[in-house]
């Protein structure tokens, strides 16, 4: 089992111990963000584990948003416990990927990221015009209880952060872990050559169907814990398509080393957004372009390979150091 | 002598063009066979029914008495049945031992058991005994997309052997491969597969490497075998001369050349 413990298990388990810690010295605004950042992480591991595959999807808000309408639907049905809601929102989009997964495994590269940007929309058009769900105008959601107990204003929003950073460090040492499974491993295998994967002796298409369906998963997860972090859901803020697009600027500003890149670059990623609309309201569309232009130019395997090239550099100075003893 | 594989009355057509017809053949076990044939001739097609990867437009095809029709590349390989390609089929951008770690990971595990760690201590064991075992192990840590292009010829072999198979399909092993390097990889090849008593058949244009190794040749012609016969039979035979060897090849001369 040790091989399962390694640094970034630990890295995980001490940055969640440092995030409960963190929560209770954080001002409000500040924990909404690190809300909204935990949200999207976890949505963006299911895309890095696509992206591993060698597939993009553009349009993930589809069970994003389907785990956090799932929260609103139980909440109308009179069920308001924190567990209930989150597991409920990542099964219910778990089980769409499911069925969708039986058609798009099927599909590769540009066919593959549009078709899931087409479900997305009919998504979107459906509850735009659900009258009993809001339509456009989308519904509130309540405060959750947690394992029954009831909270109230700063103590609500410290308690959902405790919670919801659970939530995201079982999705990510869950994720972790399965990426180091033969299975998960398999990511490399069917990217790069999919006929010796059959000639191996398995299926390509099941093992994207499997990575299709555990990336719908962490979307429902993300989207049930956003739909309780801003308190309504609604078409737009939830499925519409940029809402797949800000996952897709995650996926690309983090990288795809680690698991634990993703929420460094939902933070990122939500700090560059929220400092762009407060300094520069006519522009920060142009400032998240640029970002992304940067990143993309100068670190196109995301924020994560500066630890990797960092490293690679300290190994051959300290190679070097060697062959100069010598 | 057991048999192992049974093709009947195998038929292709790609639209009107018949890619095989009237193929049958018998593979008994521990038998080495060549398939010779110039380009366009069939071999791959053959080999590509019979693994599972084209339908074939008519025949059967039993693999120890076990008709492979319909299946799946993969549950022919399950069966036991395995392949090289002409073009090694393997992860370009992942190393050696990655390569290998991969194809003995999705050979040993199947459903929940594919949730476990693919490297454990033990199957690393494994890997670097089949890199031995095909002499690459000095290019363990080394990219795949980096390698000679017979190192790679010989990981795509190993990766192909690694569920020891009861017969293998080499596409044009040597294909790509300098003269002075045909008898070298060759060797490695076959000394390996004979270790696991594996029966081989694979698809050869060089003579020299045909007469070495095997004991059997089918020649190929426009869809259909033209001639199943011992080696040496098959090497006078006048349809093999005329459609296959064609007039530039001189035995004597060519076995002065091999063991030059």
């Amino acid at each position: 089992m040790s091989r399962l413990m390694d640094r970034t298990f630990w890295g995980l388990t001490i940055g969640l111990i440092a995030l409960i810690v963190l929560n209770f010295l954080l001002e409000d605004w500040m924990r909404n963000i690190g809300l909204q950042s935990l949200s999207r992480g976890v949505v963006a591991i299911g895309l890095l584990i696509l992206w591993r595959t060698g597939l993009v999807s553009f349009g993930h808000a589809l069970f994003f948003g389907f785990g956090a309408y799932t929260v609103a639907m139980l909440q109308l049905a009179g069920i308001n416990e924190i567990f209930v809601l989150v597991i409920c929102g990542t099964l219910t989009a778990g089980i769409l990927a499911y069925v969708l997964g039986l058609l798009l495994r099927q599909y590769r590269a540009i066919f593959f990221a549009l078709l899931n940007l087409a479900f997305s929309m009919i998504l979107y058009g459906v509850l735009a015009k659900l009258e009993s769900l809001g339509s456009t105008d989308g519904i509130g959601i309540e405060q959750t209880t947690f394992l029954g107990f009831t909270a109230d204003g700063e103590s609500y929003q410290i308690t959902l952060f405790i919670f919801a950073a659970v939530f995201a460090y079982i999705a990510a040492v869950g994720a972790h872990w399965y990426l180091k499974s033969t299975l998960g491993m398999m990511t490399m295998a069917v990217r790069e050559n999919e006929i010796r994967v059959e000639y191996l002796g398995y299926s390509a298409e099941r093992a994207i169907h499997v990575k299709y369906v555990i990336s719908g998963l962490l979307a429902g997860t993300g989207g049930a814990i956003m739909a309780l972090t801003i308190g309504h859901v609604d078409p737009d803020s939830m499925v519409y398509w940029p809402v797949s697009g800000d996952f897709v600027f995650i996926t690309i500003l983090s990288g795809t080393g680690n698991v634990s890149a993703t929420f460094i670059g939902a933070l990122v990623y939500e700090l560059l957004r929220t400092y762009a609309f407060e300094y520069a309201p006519e522009i920060w569309q142009l400032i998240l372009g640029g970002a992304l232009l940067i990143i993309i130019m100068f670190l196109p395997d995301g924020l994560w390979s500066i630890r990797s090239e960092w490293r690679k550099r300290r190994a051959l100075s300290g190679a070097g150091e060697t062959q100069a003893a010598e | 002598m057991a048999n192992v594989l049974k093709v009947r009355d195998l038929e292709k057509n790609f639209g009107g063009v018949v890619a095989a017809h009237n193929i049958n053949v018998d593979i008994d076990d521990g038998e080495t066979i060549g398939i010779i044939g110039a380009n366009g001739a069939g071999k791959t097609t053959f080999v590509n029914m019979v693994t599972g990867y084209l339908p074939p437009s008519g025949g059967t095809i039993d693999f120890m008495g076990k008709s492979l029709l319909g299946l799946h590349p993969r549950d022919v390989t399950k069966l036991g049945l395995c392949r090289s390609f002409q073009v090694a089929q393997v992860f370009l951008s992942e190393s050696v031992f990655d390569n290998m770690l991969m194809a003995y990971g999705i050979a040993e595990r199947s459903g929940l058991g594919l949730f476990t760690p693919l490297e454990t201590d033990e199957r690393a064991a494994r890997v670097d005994e089949q890199l031995r075992r095909y002499q690459i192990d000095g290019y363990r840590n080394m990219a795949a997309s980096a390698l000679p292009q017979g190192i790679r010829k010989l990981l795509d072999i190993a990766m192909a052997t690694v569920r020891n198979p009861k017969l293998i399909m080499l596409d044009e092993p040597t294909s790509g491969i300098s003269v002075e390097e045909k008898f070298g990889l060759m060797d490695i090849i076959m000394q390996a597969l004979r270790d696991a008593d594996t029966t081989v058949l694979f698809i050869e244009h060089d003579m020299e490497i045909v007469e070495r190794y095997v004991s059997r040749v089918l020649a190929f012609y426009q869809g259909e075998i033209i001639c199943d016969a011992p080696t040496a039979e098959a090497m006078r035979d006048e349809k093999v001369k005329e459609f296959v060897i064609g007039q530039e090849y001189h035995p004597a001369h060519a076995e002065g050349g091999a063991d030059a």
